[in-house]
Protein backbone atom coordinates (compact mmCIF):
# COMPACT_ATOMS: atom_id res chain seq x y z
CA UNK A 1 0.00 0.00 0.00
CA UNK A 2 1.17 3.54 -0.58
CA UNK A 3 -0.11 7.02 0.27
CA UNK A 4 -1.91 7.31 -3.06
CA UNK A 5 -4.14 4.42 -2.15
CA UNK A 6 -4.98 5.87 1.24
CA UNK A 7 -5.61 9.24 -0.39
CA UNK A 8 -7.89 7.62 -2.97
CA UNK A 9 -9.86 5.82 -0.27
CA UNK A 10 -10.11 9.08 1.68
CA UNK A 11 -11.47 11.00 -1.31
CA UNK A 12 -13.97 8.28 -2.17
CA UNK A 13 -15.14 7.34 1.31
CA UNK A 14 -14.77 10.31 3.64
CA UNK A 15 -18.08 11.95 2.72
CA UNK A 16 -19.98 8.68 2.91
CA UNK A 17 -18.43 7.75 6.29
CA UNK A 18 -19.03 11.22 7.74
CA UNK A 19 -22.63 11.13 6.53
CA UNK A 20 -23.30 7.83 8.28
CA UNK A 21 -21.51 8.85 11.49
CA UNK A 22 -23.57 12.06 11.71
CA UNK A 23 -26.73 9.95 11.70
CA UNK A 24 -25.30 7.49 14.21
CA UNK A 25 -23.79 10.07 16.57
CA UNK A 26 -26.36 12.81 16.06
CA UNK A 27 -23.62 15.45 15.87
CA UNK A 28 -21.62 16.82 12.95
CA UNK A 29 -18.61 17.73 15.11
CA UNK A 30 -18.42 14.32 16.80
CA UNK A 31 -18.71 12.64 13.40
CA UNK A 32 -15.91 14.74 11.89
CA UNK A 33 -13.61 13.95 14.82
CA UNK A 34 -14.41 10.23 14.75
CA UNK A 35 -13.84 9.89 11.00
CA UNK A 36 -10.56 11.84 11.20
CA UNK A 37 -9.41 9.53 14.01
CA UNK A 38 -10.34 6.42 12.00
CA UNK A 39 -8.34 7.64 8.99
CA UNK A 40 -5.37 8.38 11.26
CA UNK A 41 -5.52 4.78 12.52
CA UNK A 42 -5.80 3.55 8.93
CA UNK A 43 -2.69 5.55 7.98
CA UNK A 44 -0.81 3.66 10.71
CA UNK A 45 -2.21 0.19 10.14
CA UNK A 46 -2.91 -0.19 6.44
CA UNK A 47 0.76 0.02 5.38
CA UNK A 48 1.25 -3.13 7.50
CA UNK A 49 -2.04 -4.99 7.06
CA UNK A 50 -2.93 -3.84 3.55
CA UNK A 51 -6.19 -2.10 2.65
CA UNK A 52 -9.17 -4.09 3.96
CA UNK A 53 -11.64 -5.45 1.38
CA UNK A 54 -14.29 -2.88 2.36
CA UNK A 55 -12.25 0.20 3.35
CA UNK A 56 -15.30 2.44 3.76
CA UNK A 57 -16.96 -0.08 6.07
CA UNK A 58 -13.73 -0.41 8.03
CA UNK A 59 -13.47 3.35 8.50
CA UNK A 60 -17.13 3.66 9.49
CA UNK A 61 -16.95 0.84 12.01
CA UNK A 62 -13.64 2.05 13.45
CA UNK A 63 -14.91 5.62 13.69
CA UNK A 64 -18.04 4.44 15.46
CA UNK A 65 -16.10 2.26 17.93
CA UNK A 66 -13.69 5.10 18.68
CA UNK A 67 -16.59 7.46 19.19
CA UNK A 68 -18.20 5.03 21.65
CA UNK A 69 -14.92 4.71 23.56
CA UNK A 70 -14.54 8.43 23.75
CA UNK A 71 -18.16 8.98 24.75
CA UNK A 72 -17.78 6.45 27.57
CA UNK A 73 -14.62 8.19 28.75
CA UNK A 74 -16.08 11.67 28.62
CA UNK A 75 -19.79 11.07 29.16
CA UNK A 76 -20.27 14.27 31.12
CA UNK A 77 -21.62 16.63 28.52
CA UNK A 78 -25.21 16.56 27.40
CA UNK A 79 -24.63 15.95 23.72
CA UNK A 80 -22.36 13.06 24.57
CA UNK A 81 -25.00 11.51 26.81
CA UNK A 82 -27.42 11.94 23.98
CA UNK A 83 -25.05 10.34 21.47
CA UNK A 84 -24.20 7.50 23.86
CA UNK A 85 -27.86 6.64 24.32
CA UNK A 86 -28.34 6.70 20.56
CA UNK A 87 -25.48 4.30 20.08
CA UNK A 88 -26.77 1.73 22.53
CA UNK A 89 -29.84 1.27 20.36
CA UNK A 90 -27.86 1.24 17.17
CA UNK A 91 -26.66 -1.98 15.70
CA UNK A 92 -24.43 -1.03 12.85
CA UNK A 93 -22.04 -3.65 11.55
CA UNK A 94 -21.40 -3.20 7.83
CA UNK A 95 -19.26 -6.32 7.65
CA UNK A 96 -21.68 -8.50 9.59
CA UNK A 97 -22.27 -11.43 7.23
CA UNK A 98 -24.77 -13.08 9.56
CA UNK A 99 -27.51 -10.63 8.55
CA UNK A 100 -30.15 -11.86 6.18
CA UNK A 101 -30.09 -10.35 2.73
CA UNK A 102 -33.19 -8.16 3.19
CA UNK A 103 -31.77 -6.52 6.28
CA UNK A 104 -28.51 -5.95 4.45
CA UNK A 105 -30.36 -4.26 1.59
CA UNK A 106 -32.11 -2.02 4.10
CA UNK A 107 -28.78 -1.19 5.63
CA UNK A 108 -27.27 -0.31 2.26
CA UNK A 109 -30.29 1.91 1.50
CA UNK A 110 -29.97 3.72 4.81
CA UNK A 111 -26.27 4.31 4.28
CA UNK A 112 -26.82 5.53 0.71
CA UNK A 113 -29.49 7.90 2.02
CA UNK A 114 -26.98 9.24 4.54
CA UNK A 115 -25.09 10.96 1.73
CA UNK A 116 -28.29 12.55 0.48
CA UNK A 117 -29.17 13.67 4.01
CA UNK A 118 -25.76 15.27 4.35
CA UNK A 119 -26.03 16.93 0.95
CA UNK A 120 -29.37 18.49 1.85
CA UNK A 121 -28.01 19.51 5.27
CA UNK A 122 -24.94 21.20 3.78
CA UNK A 123 -27.15 22.93 1.20
CA UNK A 124 -29.72 24.06 3.76
CA UNK A 125 -31.54 27.14 2.47
CA UNK A 126 -31.17 28.75 5.91
CA UNK A 127 -27.40 29.01 5.23
CA UNK A 128 -25.67 31.62 3.07
CA UNK A 129 -24.27 30.32 -0.26
CA UNK A 130 -20.62 30.69 0.81
CA UNK A 131 -21.36 28.65 3.95
CA UNK A 132 -23.17 25.99 1.88
CA UNK A 133 -20.17 25.70 -0.44
CA UNK A 134 -17.65 25.49 2.42
CA UNK A 135 -19.71 22.87 4.28
CA UNK A 136 -20.07 20.70 1.18
CA UNK A 137 -16.35 20.79 0.46
CA UNK A 138 -15.44 20.10 4.09
CA UNK A 139 -17.97 17.41 5.03
CA UNK A 140 -18.73 15.65 1.74
CA UNK A 141 -15.45 16.29 -0.07
CA UNK A 142 -13.20 15.98 2.97
CA UNK A 143 -11.20 19.06 1.91
CA UNK A 144 -9.18 20.59 4.72
CA UNK A 145 -9.74 24.20 5.75
CA UNK A 146 -6.47 25.46 4.14
CA UNK A 147 -7.44 23.82 0.82
CA UNK A 148 -10.84 25.53 0.84
CA UNK A 149 -9.24 28.83 1.81
CA UNK A 150 -6.73 28.62 -1.06
CA UNK A 151 -9.43 27.74 -3.56
CA UNK A 152 -11.48 30.83 -2.68
CA UNK A 153 -8.57 33.17 -1.87
CA UNK A 154 -10.00 33.68 1.61
CA UNK A 155 -8.14 33.65 4.93
CA UNK A 156 -8.08 30.25 6.61
CA UNK A 157 -9.49 31.76 9.79
CA UNK A 158 -12.45 33.13 7.83
CA UNK A 159 -13.25 29.72 6.34
CA UNK A 160 -12.86 28.04 9.75
CA UNK A 161 -15.22 30.57 11.28
CA UNK A 162 -17.70 30.18 8.42
CA UNK A 163 -17.77 26.42 9.02
CA UNK A 164 -18.15 26.75 12.79
CA UNK A 165 -21.00 29.24 12.42
CA UNK A 166 -22.81 27.19 9.81
CA UNK A 167 -22.62 24.01 11.90
CA UNK A 168 -23.72 25.90 15.01
CA UNK A 169 -26.66 27.43 13.17
CA UNK A 170 -27.83 24.06 11.92
CA UNK A 171 -27.47 22.57 15.41
CA UNK A 172 -29.11 25.44 17.33
CA UNK A 173 -31.98 25.50 14.87
CA UNK A 174 -32.57 21.74 15.13
CA UNK A 175 -32.12 21.24 11.39
CA UNK A 176 -33.35 17.75 10.60
CA UNK A 177 -31.03 15.12 9.17
CA UNK A 178 -33.48 13.88 6.59
CA UNK A 179 -34.19 13.90 2.88
CA UNK A 180 -36.81 16.66 2.40
CA UNK A 181 -40.48 15.77 2.14
CA UNK A 182 -41.84 15.60 -1.42
CA UNK A 183 -43.57 18.99 -1.07
CA UNK A 184 -40.25 20.69 -0.31
CA UNK A 185 -38.03 18.53 -2.47
CA UNK A 186 -38.05 20.65 -5.67
CA UNK A 187 -36.97 23.83 -3.85
CA UNK A 188 -34.41 22.04 -1.72
CA UNK A 189 -32.99 20.13 -4.70
CA UNK A 190 -32.66 23.39 -6.58
CA UNK A 191 -30.38 24.70 -3.81
CA UNK A 192 -28.25 21.53 -3.93
CA UNK A 193 -27.84 21.87 -7.70
CA UNK A 194 -26.94 25.57 -7.43
CA UNK A 195 -24.31 24.87 -4.80
CA UNK A 196 -22.70 22.13 -6.91
CA UNK A 197 -22.79 24.45 -9.95
CA UNK A 198 -21.20 27.22 -7.88
CA UNK A 199 -18.34 24.94 -6.79
CA UNK A 200 -17.79 23.96 -10.44
CA UNK A 201 -17.85 27.57 -11.65
CA UNK A 202 -15.26 28.56 -9.04
CA UNK A 203 -13.02 25.75 -10.22
CA UNK A 204 -13.60 26.66 -13.86
CA UNK A 205 -12.61 30.33 -13.57
CA UNK A 206 -9.04 29.90 -14.70
CA UNK A 207 -6.16 32.07 -13.62
CA UNK A 208 -7.03 33.15 -10.11
CA UNK A 209 -6.05 31.10 -7.12
CA UNK A 210 -4.01 27.94 -7.02
CA UNK A 211 -4.58 26.00 -10.27
CA UNK A 212 -4.27 22.60 -8.63
CA UNK A 213 -6.72 23.48 -5.88
CA UNK A 214 -9.13 24.77 -8.51
CA UNK A 215 -8.93 21.44 -10.32
CA UNK A 216 -9.94 19.86 -7.01
CA UNK A 217 -13.09 21.97 -7.06
CA UNK A 218 -14.00 20.75 -10.55
CA UNK A 219 -13.39 17.14 -9.56
CA UNK A 220 -15.35 17.58 -6.35
CA UNK A 221 -18.33 19.24 -8.07
CA UNK A 222 -18.51 16.45 -10.64
CA UNK A 223 -18.15 13.82 -7.91
CA UNK A 224 -20.99 15.38 -5.89
CA UNK A 225 -23.21 15.48 -8.98
CA UNK A 226 -22.42 11.83 -9.73
CA UNK A 227 -23.43 10.85 -6.19
CA UNK A 228 -26.62 12.89 -6.50
CA UNK A 229 -27.54 11.34 -9.86
CA UNK A 230 -26.84 7.88 -8.52
CA UNK A 231 -29.11 8.49 -5.52
CA UNK A 232 -31.80 10.51 -7.35
CA UNK A 233 -31.75 9.10 -10.90
CA UNK A 234 -35.28 10.39 -11.59
CA UNK A 235 -34.36 14.07 -11.30
CA UNK A 236 -33.63 15.26 -14.87
CA UNK A 237 -32.09 18.56 -13.72
CA UNK A 238 -29.55 16.67 -11.60
CA UNK A 239 -28.63 14.60 -14.67
CA UNK A 240 -28.57 17.82 -16.72
CA UNK A 241 -26.14 19.48 -14.31
CA UNK A 242 -23.83 16.45 -14.37
CA UNK A 243 -23.96 16.41 -18.18
CA UNK A 244 -23.21 20.14 -18.36
CA UNK A 245 -20.20 19.84 -16.05
CA UNK A 246 -18.84 16.74 -17.76
CA UNK A 247 -19.11 18.35 -21.22
CA UNK A 248 -17.54 21.59 -19.98
CA UNK A 249 -14.74 19.76 -18.23
CA UNK A 250 -14.08 17.76 -21.42
CA UNK A 251 -12.82 21.00 -23.00
CA UNK A 252 -10.43 21.81 -20.15
CA UNK A 253 -7.25 20.48 -21.89
CA UNK A 254 -7.87 22.89 -24.79
CA UNK A 255 -9.08 25.88 -22.75
CA UNK A 256 -5.72 27.20 -21.58
CA UNK A 257 -2.71 27.58 -23.91
CA UNK A 258 0.73 26.32 -22.80
CA UNK A 259 1.66 29.92 -21.88
CA UNK A 260 -1.34 30.09 -19.54
CA UNK A 261 -3.48 32.33 -21.74
CA UNK A 262 -7.17 31.61 -22.33
CA UNK A 263 -8.27 30.04 -25.62
CA UNK A 264 -11.76 30.87 -26.89
CA UNK A 265 -14.09 28.03 -27.78
CA UNK A 266 -13.82 28.92 -31.49
CA UNK A 267 -10.02 28.74 -31.38
CA UNK A 268 -9.64 25.58 -29.31
CA UNK A 269 -7.81 22.53 -30.65
CA UNK A 270 -10.75 20.14 -30.54
CA UNK A 271 -8.54 17.07 -30.83
CA UNK A 272 -7.50 17.85 -27.25
CA UNK A 273 -11.05 17.57 -25.93
CA UNK A 274 -11.63 14.53 -23.73
CA UNK A 275 -13.55 12.06 -25.91
CA UNK A 276 -14.61 9.79 -23.06
CA UNK A 277 -16.15 12.68 -21.11
CA UNK A 278 -17.91 13.94 -24.25
CA UNK A 279 -19.39 10.49 -24.88
CA UNK A 280 -20.57 10.33 -21.28
CA UNK A 281 -22.01 13.84 -21.50
CA UNK A 282 -23.91 13.02 -24.68
CA UNK A 283 -25.41 9.90 -23.13
CA UNK A 284 -26.50 11.89 -20.08
CA UNK A 285 -28.05 14.66 -22.20
CA UNK A 286 -30.04 12.12 -24.21
CA UNK A 287 -31.15 10.36 -21.02
CA UNK A 288 -32.48 13.51 -19.34
CA UNK A 289 -34.06 15.13 -22.41
CA UNK A 290 -35.98 11.90 -23.05
CA UNK A 291 -37.96 12.66 -19.89
CA UNK A 292 -39.31 15.77 -21.57
CA UNK A 293 -39.13 17.98 -18.47
CA UNK A 294 -36.62 20.52 -19.76
CA UNK A 295 -34.92 22.73 -17.19
CA UNK A 296 -32.08 25.27 -17.25
CA UNK A 297 -29.28 22.78 -16.58
CA UNK A 298 -30.55 20.33 -19.20
CA UNK A 299 -30.78 23.08 -21.83
CA UNK A 300 -27.28 24.35 -21.04
CA UNK A 301 -26.03 20.77 -21.26
CA UNK A 302 -27.77 20.38 -24.63
CA UNK A 303 -26.00 23.54 -25.85
CA UNK A 304 -22.66 22.16 -24.66
CA UNK A 305 -23.49 18.89 -26.45
CA UNK A 306 -24.13 20.71 -29.75
CA UNK A 307 -20.72 22.39 -29.42
CA UNK A 308 -19.12 19.04 -28.65
CA UNK A 309 -20.74 17.55 -31.76
CA UNK A 310 -18.95 19.94 -34.10
CA UNK A 311 -15.61 18.65 -35.38
CA UNK A 312 -14.59 22.25 -36.16
CA UNK A 313 -15.90 25.60 -34.93
CA UNK A 314 -17.27 26.31 -38.44
CA UNK A 315 -19.29 23.08 -38.35
CA UNK A 316 -21.26 24.24 -35.26
CA UNK A 317 -25.03 24.01 -35.65
CA UNK A 318 -25.74 27.61 -34.57
CA UNK A 319 -29.43 27.50 -35.43
CA UNK A 320 -29.91 24.71 -32.90
CA UNK A 321 -27.88 26.61 -30.33
CA UNK A 322 -29.93 29.79 -30.80
CA UNK A 323 -33.14 27.74 -30.51
CA UNK A 324 -31.89 26.21 -27.24
CA UNK A 325 -30.95 29.66 -25.89
CA UNK A 326 -34.44 30.89 -26.80
CA UNK A 327 -35.92 28.08 -24.70
CA UNK A 328 -33.46 28.77 -21.90
CA UNK A 329 -34.32 32.47 -21.89
CA UNK A 330 -37.99 31.62 -21.39
CA UNK A 331 -37.10 29.65 -18.24
CA UNK A 332 -34.32 31.95 -17.09
CA UNK A 333 -34.58 35.53 -18.41
CA UNK A 334 -31.22 36.64 -17.00
CA UNK A 335 -28.46 38.87 -18.45
CA UNK A 336 -26.17 35.82 -18.57
CA UNK A 337 -28.52 33.93 -20.87
CA UNK A 338 -29.35 37.03 -22.95
CA UNK A 339 -25.70 37.83 -23.67
CA UNK A 340 -24.79 34.19 -24.40
CA UNK A 341 -27.71 34.02 -26.82
CA UNK A 342 -26.46 37.15 -28.62
CA UNK A 343 -23.07 35.48 -29.15
CA UNK A 344 -24.84 32.60 -30.89
CA UNK A 345 -27.00 35.00 -32.93
CA UNK A 346 -23.81 36.67 -34.21
CA UNK A 347 -22.64 33.34 -35.58
CA UNK A 348 -26.01 32.52 -37.13
CA UNK A 349 -27.14 35.90 -38.52
CA UNK A 350 -24.00 38.06 -38.36
CA UNK A 351 -22.72 40.81 -36.03
CA UNK A 352 -25.23 43.47 -37.09
CA UNK A 353 -28.25 41.41 -35.99
CA UNK A 354 -26.46 40.44 -32.79
CA UNK A 355 -25.66 44.07 -31.96
CA UNK A 356 -29.31 44.99 -32.57
CA UNK A 357 -30.38 42.24 -30.14
CA UNK A 358 -27.79 43.40 -27.64
CA UNK A 359 -28.93 47.02 -27.87
CA UNK A 360 -32.52 45.92 -27.29
CA UNK A 361 -31.59 44.57 -23.84
CA UNK A 362 -32.09 46.62 -20.69
CA UNK A 363 -28.70 48.34 -20.29
CA UNK A 364 -29.37 49.41 -16.72
CA UNK A 365 -29.20 45.83 -15.54
CA UNK A 366 -26.23 44.97 -17.75
CA UNK A 367 -23.86 47.87 -17.24
CA UNK A 368 -21.80 46.18 -14.51
CA UNK A 369 -21.98 42.72 -16.08
CA UNK A 370 -18.56 42.17 -17.68
CA UNK A 371 -19.65 39.85 -20.55
CA UNK A 372 -21.95 42.62 -21.83
CA UNK A 373 -19.25 45.15 -22.81
CA UNK A 374 -16.88 42.26 -23.66
CA UNK A 375 -19.41 40.88 -26.15
CA UNK A 376 -20.13 44.34 -27.58
CA UNK A 377 -16.39 44.91 -27.93
CA UNK A 378 -16.09 41.67 -29.86
CA UNK A 379 -19.06 42.39 -32.15
CA UNK A 380 -18.46 46.08 -32.95
CA UNK A 381 -15.26 45.72 -35.03
CA UNK A 382 -16.81 42.76 -36.85
CA UNK A 383 -19.61 45.14 -37.84
CA UNK A 384 -17.01 47.72 -38.95
CA UNK A 385 -17.39 49.95 -35.87
CA UNK A 386 -13.82 50.06 -34.56
CA UNK A 387 -13.88 53.32 -32.66
CA UNK A 388 -16.89 52.26 -30.57
CA UNK A 389 -15.18 48.94 -29.89
CA UNK A 390 -12.32 50.60 -28.03
CA UNK A 391 -14.68 52.20 -25.52
CA UNK A 392 -16.41 48.85 -25.02
CA UNK A 393 -13.03 47.12 -24.44
CA UNK A 394 -12.12 49.78 -21.86
CA UNK A 395 -15.41 49.25 -20.06
CA UNK A 396 -14.91 45.45 -20.12
CA UNK A 397 -11.34 45.78 -18.84
CA UNK A 398 -12.52 48.02 -16.02
CA UNK A 399 -14.80 45.17 -14.90
CA UNK A 400 -12.21 42.35 -15.24
CA UNK A 401 -9.97 41.32 -12.34
CA UNK A 402 -8.92 37.85 -13.54
CA UNK A 403 -5.36 38.33 -14.98
CA UNK A 404 -5.78 35.70 -17.73
CA UNK A 405 -8.96 37.34 -18.97
CA UNK A 406 -7.37 40.81 -18.74
CA UNK A 407 -4.51 39.70 -20.95
CA UNK A 408 -6.94 38.23 -23.46
CA UNK A 409 -9.01 41.44 -23.62
CA UNK A 410 -5.92 43.66 -23.87
CA UNK A 411 -4.70 41.66 -26.87
CA UNK A 412 -8.12 41.75 -28.50
CA UNK A 413 -8.32 45.49 -27.94
CA UNK A 414 -4.94 46.00 -29.64
CA UNK A 415 -6.04 43.85 -32.55
CA UNK A 416 -9.31 45.76 -32.96
CA UNK A 417 -7.38 49.02 -33.35
CA UNK A 418 -5.94 47.89 -36.66
CA UNK A 419 -7.81 46.45 -39.64
CA UNK A 420 -7.44 42.68 -39.81
CA UNK A 421 -5.07 41.49 -42.50
CA UNK B 1 -40.00 20.03 21.43
CA UNK B 2 -37.87 22.91 20.09
CA UNK B 3 -39.35 26.38 20.34
CA UNK B 4 -38.77 29.25 17.94
CA UNK B 5 -39.39 32.98 17.95
CA UNK B 6 -41.01 34.32 14.80
CA UNK B 7 -40.85 38.13 14.73
CA UNK B 8 -42.59 40.37 12.21
CA UNK B 9 -40.79 43.47 10.97
CA UNK B 10 -42.49 46.72 9.96
CA UNK B 11 -41.45 50.16 8.82
CA UNK B 12 -40.70 52.20 11.91
CA UNK B 13 -43.63 54.59 11.49
CA UNK B 14 -46.61 52.31 11.42
CA UNK B 15 -49.95 53.29 12.88
CA UNK B 16 -52.20 50.83 14.65
CA UNK B 17 -55.44 51.35 12.74
CA UNK B 18 -57.73 48.41 12.08
CA UNK B 19 -59.89 50.33 9.61
CA UNK B 20 -57.36 50.72 6.78
CA UNK B 21 -57.78 48.46 3.72
CA UNK B 22 -54.41 46.82 4.49
CA UNK B 23 -55.45 46.03 8.07
CA UNK B 24 -58.86 44.80 6.88
CA UNK B 25 -57.11 42.35 4.59
CA UNK B 26 -54.15 41.33 6.75
CA UNK B 27 -56.11 41.01 10.03
CA UNK B 28 -58.22 38.05 8.89
CA UNK B 29 -55.17 36.42 7.21
CA UNK B 30 -53.27 36.52 10.49
CA UNK B 31 -56.35 35.31 12.37
CA UNK B 32 -56.63 32.29 10.09
CA UNK B 33 -52.91 31.60 10.47
CA UNK B 34 -53.21 31.75 14.28
CA UNK B 35 -56.07 29.25 14.14
CA UNK B 36 -53.89 26.88 12.11
CA UNK B 37 -51.04 27.20 14.61
CA UNK B 38 -53.44 26.30 17.42
CA UNK B 39 -54.98 23.41 15.53
CA UNK B 40 -51.51 21.95 14.93
CA UNK B 41 -50.53 22.45 18.60
CA UNK B 42 -47.69 24.67 17.41
CA UNK B 43 -48.99 27.84 19.13
CA UNK B 44 -47.23 28.92 22.34
CA UNK B 45 -47.83 32.66 22.32
CA UNK B 46 -48.22 35.54 19.93
CA UNK B 47 -49.07 39.24 19.89
CA UNK B 48 -48.89 42.43 17.88
CA UNK B 49 -46.92 45.31 19.39
CA UNK B 50 -47.60 49.03 19.67
CA UNK B 51 -45.22 51.08 17.45
CA UNK B 52 -41.53 51.26 18.39
CA UNK B 53 -41.94 54.90 19.49
CA UNK B 54 -43.82 53.55 22.53
CA UNK B 55 -40.73 51.69 23.77
CA UNK B 56 -38.46 52.58 26.69
CA UNK B 57 -34.89 51.30 27.08
CA UNK B 58 -33.42 50.63 30.56
CA UNK B 59 -29.74 50.14 31.28
CA UNK B 60 -27.93 49.33 34.51
CA UNK B 61 -26.22 52.52 35.71
CA UNK B 62 -24.21 52.10 38.88
CA UNK B 63 -26.60 51.61 41.76
CA UNK B 64 -29.70 52.50 39.80
CA UNK B 65 -30.89 52.31 36.26
CA UNK B 66 -30.97 54.77 33.36
CA UNK B 67 -34.03 55.13 31.19
CA UNK B 68 -34.21 56.44 27.65
CA UNK B 69 -37.16 57.04 25.40
CA UNK B 70 -37.56 55.06 22.18
CA UNK B 71 -36.56 51.66 20.84
CA UNK B 72 -33.14 50.12 21.52
CA UNK B 73 -31.95 50.20 17.92
CA UNK B 74 -32.55 53.24 15.73
CA UNK B 75 -33.28 51.32 12.56
CA UNK B 76 -35.67 51.89 9.70
CA UNK B 77 -37.54 48.68 10.48
CA UNK B 78 -38.73 47.63 13.91
CA UNK B 79 -40.35 44.53 15.37
CA UNK B 80 -44.10 44.87 15.08
CA UNK B 81 -45.22 41.57 16.53
CA UNK B 82 -44.11 38.05 17.29
CA UNK B 83 -45.05 34.45 17.88
CA UNK B 84 -43.45 31.75 19.94
CA UNK B 85 -44.08 28.40 18.29
CA UNK B 86 -43.21 24.77 18.86
CA UNK B 87 -41.95 22.73 15.91
CA UNK B 88 -40.20 19.37 15.64
CA UNK B 89 -37.35 20.74 13.52
CA UNK B 90 -36.07 23.69 11.52
CA UNK B 91 -37.82 22.55 8.35
CA UNK B 92 -41.23 22.55 10.05
CA UNK B 93 -40.45 25.91 11.68
CA UNK B 94 -39.45 27.41 8.31
CA UNK B 95 -42.76 26.18 6.92
CA UNK B 96 -44.63 28.10 9.63
CA UNK B 97 -42.43 31.18 9.18
CA UNK B 98 -43.12 31.23 5.45
CA UNK B 99 -46.86 31.10 6.11
CA UNK B 100 -46.52 33.80 8.78
CA UNK B 101 -44.74 36.02 6.27
CA UNK B 102 -47.48 35.39 3.70
CA UNK B 103 -50.23 36.13 6.26
CA UNK B 104 -48.80 39.45 7.49
CA UNK B 105 -47.34 40.42 4.09
CA UNK B 106 -43.96 41.33 5.51
CA UNK B 107 -40.58 39.95 6.50
CA UNK B 108 -40.48 37.44 9.35
CA UNK B 109 -37.35 36.49 11.28
CA UNK B 110 -37.13 32.93 12.60
CA UNK B 111 -34.86 32.29 15.56
CA UNK B 112 -34.51 29.22 17.75
CA UNK B 113 -34.90 29.43 21.51
CA UNK B 114 -32.02 28.17 23.67
CA UNK B 115 -32.50 24.57 24.72
CA UNK B 116 -33.66 23.98 28.25
CA UNK B 117 -30.90 23.06 30.69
Amino acid sequence: MNDDNLAAVYRREVGRCTATLIRVLGSVDLAEDAVAEAFAIAAERWPVTGIPPNPGGWITTTARNRAIDRLRRESTRNDRHHAASRLQGDDMEPDDSSRDLGALDDFVDVVADDQLRLMFLCCHPALAPDAQVALNLRLLGGLEVPEIARAFLVEEAAIAQRLVRAKRKLRDNHASYAVPRPAQLPDRLHVVLSVIALIFTEGHTAGSGDALVRTNLLTEAIRLARVLVELMPDEPEAVGLLALMVLTDARRPARVAPDGSMVRLADQDRSRWDGALIAEGHALVRACLRRNQPGPFQLQAAIAAVHADAATADATDWSQIVALYDQLYVLQPTPVVAVSRVVAVAELHGPADALADLDALDKGRLDAYQPYPATRADLLPRAGLRASALAAYDRALALTTNPVERRFLTEQRARATFPRT
Amino acid sequence: MPQYLMSVWHDEEYVVDFTTPDAQRIGPQVGAFNAELEKADAWVFGAGLQPASSATVLRPAGAGVSMTDGPYAETKEQMGGFWVIEAPDLEAALDWAQRASDACEGPVELRPMQDEG
